[in-house]
């Protein structure tokens, strides 16, 4: 078995499995740089994430995959857990080696593997979708902030903008320090300088927001109250539905 | 400064809670004009009341006074509550001002009658036309049709509304005719047949000429109140049949009544919801518009009620041991989605799956069926060697003991003794 290290990046993962198939490794252990403690008894890998390696890769994966399961790479990739390079790996070795079709052996560890975590991060961005609440500034944009259990926001732009056409609006990842920005064109990631505290009430300061802010939060929350019946009272569904991590975001869950 | 309409949204977010439907999805209307919404694909729910019901649309009325006297209904012209009403500018400024926090999904708007059907039948027309063209609103937008306006007026509404729905209320003529003497379920399928060759028409018409227009592009639904009238889950169960296939419904919603009126007709007040039956009704929907089940395999004569502790596909299993068990690697798509445990997601993995080799127990459980409740009626690689045939009443006793049923033996609104 060979240990190769390397950045973390979806470039450097693709790359190394380049190297793989170059330095005909049959078995590989991939870890992270970050995750990489030096031993005594096996010396590692170096792999340089290399644009046109990783390119190659790709191309050919793409080839056995259809666009549903490229975009499940990806989202297994956008989920940070410790385990998922190894099977992002040994997936792609799999696709590579196989006939076109092998995605669909849901009975192999790593194409299950894949299959879940990438359902678990489309969760969250789903959940992201339904979770946002934006707050209007006093110079119109939109602002929302989230701590995703993954990096889903990646994935949140096309969403957003297809139905936010008109109007400005920002998502800050508070968790990992960048966010989106659309500004009526196109939607761009940005960091702010300082990004504000994840707080339980308001998002944002009352001086910086629209003043009829103030209004729609309270008419939300009437709403929210309202539409509720008693008799019908559910908390283990409710909290199965809005898990309590969550609740920070809603300014339903505040009043 | 705001007493007011909170005070209305207060009374017209209560009196609308009652119509469960709470869909935003089935709709095709993509945000082309780069104007606000999107109702293309999958709906969203951006919470759940704590009562665990999705909230997906701003449910409201437009107004709660009403010229009807049905006993089951909350806005009920002898019922002593408060009135009020929206007008047309309020309705559009709270959608709009939702949708933008991303707090909804679009508007579902009902009414109580006032004046006549046309009447209010045209404001509701008018606020969804403003929204559409005035405001560029391509978010979701479900509409209640009012039985007996007029087929301009119908016609009209469907050129903007995703959905549009109408209830029967009870699930028999019998029982309407017992708590709403006013009412038919001839005036409710009178308009859901004139929408649904509408429907018909349109999609004839664009595909001839594609600029032809949208119309309620999310199809039709409707709502059966359940346990307000004595009929049994075979009435229900079979009225909800015959509408899916006369009507092309996309939804057929079932709401467990709420006690709301001292009327002897009704089952008092402070009386639980019939809330597990509700559920079983939904299974049972759901094993017909998925599962390939027939009404008739389901309930009959025979069953004419779902049972409460099993859910209606184990039920329908236990009662056709005859045609298990089903061999995962062999058995046709179709019968995997018959085996309790097993549900369309995984069925699909499983013929999927068994292309590439023969499945054991360990790769069942992994591809996420519930194999404790499955095992019984499958067989696999290495199932074991089954010297007997179990009976019904054993297996049904065995997946019983095994499971934490979300119905527990005391149901959770009794109170324990200690």
């Amino acid at each position: 078995m060979e240990l190769y290290i390397f950045d973390g990046s979806l470039e450097g993962l693709l790359t190394a499995v380049f190297e793989s198939y170059h330095r005909k490794s049959p078995v590989v252990k991939l870890v992270t740089e970050a995750s990489y403690i030096p031993d005594v008894f096996q010396s590692g890998f170096q792999i340089l994430s290399d644009r046109e390696k990783g390119k190659r890769v790709w191309r050919g994966l793409c080839k056995k995959m259809g666009k549903e399961w490229q975009l499940r790479f990806y989202k297994a990739f956008l989920s940070e857990q410790p385990d998922v390079f190894q099977h992002l790996f040994n997936f792609s070795r799999y696709i590579i080696d196989q006939p076109a079709g092998a995605t669909e052996n849901f009975a192999h560890r790593d194409v299950l593997a894949i299959s879940q975590t990438a359902q678990k991060v489309h969760r969250e961005k789903h959940r992201m979708e339904a979770f946002v609440r934006f707050q209007k500034t006093g110079d119109g944009i939109y602002y929302a902030h989230i701590e995703p259990d993954f990096d889903v926001l990646p994935l949140l732009p096309e969403h957003f903008q297809n139905r936010y056409a008109d109007q400005r609006w920002i998502i800050y990842d508070l968790k990992r320090k960048y966010g989106l920005y659309y500004d009526l064109e196109k939607t761009e990631e940005i960091e702010l300088a300082e990004a504000p505290q994840m707080s339980i009430v308001n998002a944002l300061p009352s001086d910086v927001l629209d003043p009829k802010e103030q209004l729609y939060t309270l008419l939300w929350q009437d709403y929210f109250t309202s539409t509720n019946i008693q008799a019908r009272k559910n908390t283990r569904l409710h909290v199965r539905h809005v898990p309590r991590r969550y609740w920070k975001y809603l300014s339903e869950k505040q009043g | 400064m705001y007493e007011r309409i909170r005070e209305k949204l207060g009374i017209l977010a209560d009196a609308a809670k009652y119509d469960v439907s709470c869909s935003s999805s089935g709709s095709n209307r993509k945000n082309e004009n780069k104007g606000i919404g999107d109702a293309e694909g999958t709906g969203i729910c951006h919470t759940y009341t704590e009562d665990g019901r999705c909230v997906s649309l701003l449910k409201i009325l437009l107004t709660n006074h009403c010229i009807y006297d049905c006993a089951f209904c909350v806005s009920r012209r002898s019922n002593d509550i408060k009135r009020a009403a929206f007008t047309v500018e309020e309705v559009v400024e709270l959608t709009m001002n939702f949708y933008r926090r991303n707090y909804i999904e679009g508007l579902f708007l009902s009414s109580g009658i006032f004046k006549d059907a046309d009447y209010t039948m045209e404001r509701l027309v008018r606020i969804v036309k403003k929204l559409r063209q005035e405001e560029r609103f391509n978010g979701y937008i479900h509409l209640k049709t009012i039985p007996g306006a007029s087929d301009e007026l119908l016609r009209e509404a469907g050129m903007y509304a995703d959905r549009m729905s109408i209830n029967l209320e009870m699930p028999t003529e019998t029982g309407l005719k017992l708590l709403a003497p006013e009412k038919s379920h001839a005036e409710v399928k009178k308009p859901l047949k004139y929408i649904q060759n509408s429907i018909t028409q349109f999609q004839s018409e664009k595909a001839l000429i594609k600029s032809v227009p949208k119309f309620v592009p999310a199809g039709q639904s409707t709502q059966i109140v359940v346990g307000a009238t004595p009929e049994s889950d075979k009435e229900i169960l079979y009225t909800a049949n015959a509408f899916y296939q006369r009507f092309s419904l996309k939804r057929v919603y079932y709401s467990g009544y709420i006690p709301i009126s001292h009327d002897s007709r009704l089952p008092v007040i402070g009386s639980q919801p019939p809330l597990i039956r509700e559920n079983r009704l939904y299974q049972a929907d759901w094993l017909m518009r998925f599962y390939g089940f027939k009404v008739q395999e389901i309930l009959n004569d025979i069953h004419p009620n779902l049972e409460v502790d099993v859910d209606p596909k184990l039920s329908w299993a236990l009662r056709n041991l005859d045609q298990f068990p089903v061999d995962v690697n062999t058995a046709d798509y179709y019968m995997i989605l018959r085996v309790p445990g097993i549900g369309v997601s995984s069925a699909l993995k499983i013929v999927q799956a068994r292309k590439f080799g023969r499945l054991y127990q360990s790769h069942l459980r992994k591809l996420g069926i519930a194999f404790g409740k499955a095992r019984h009626f499958i067989r696999y690689a290495d199932s074991p060697i089954q010297l007997k045939d179990y009976e019904a009443g054993h297996i049904k006793g065995l997946i019983l003991s095994e499971s934490k049923s979300k119905y527990q033996k005391n149901p959770h609104n009794q109170l324990s003794l200690f």
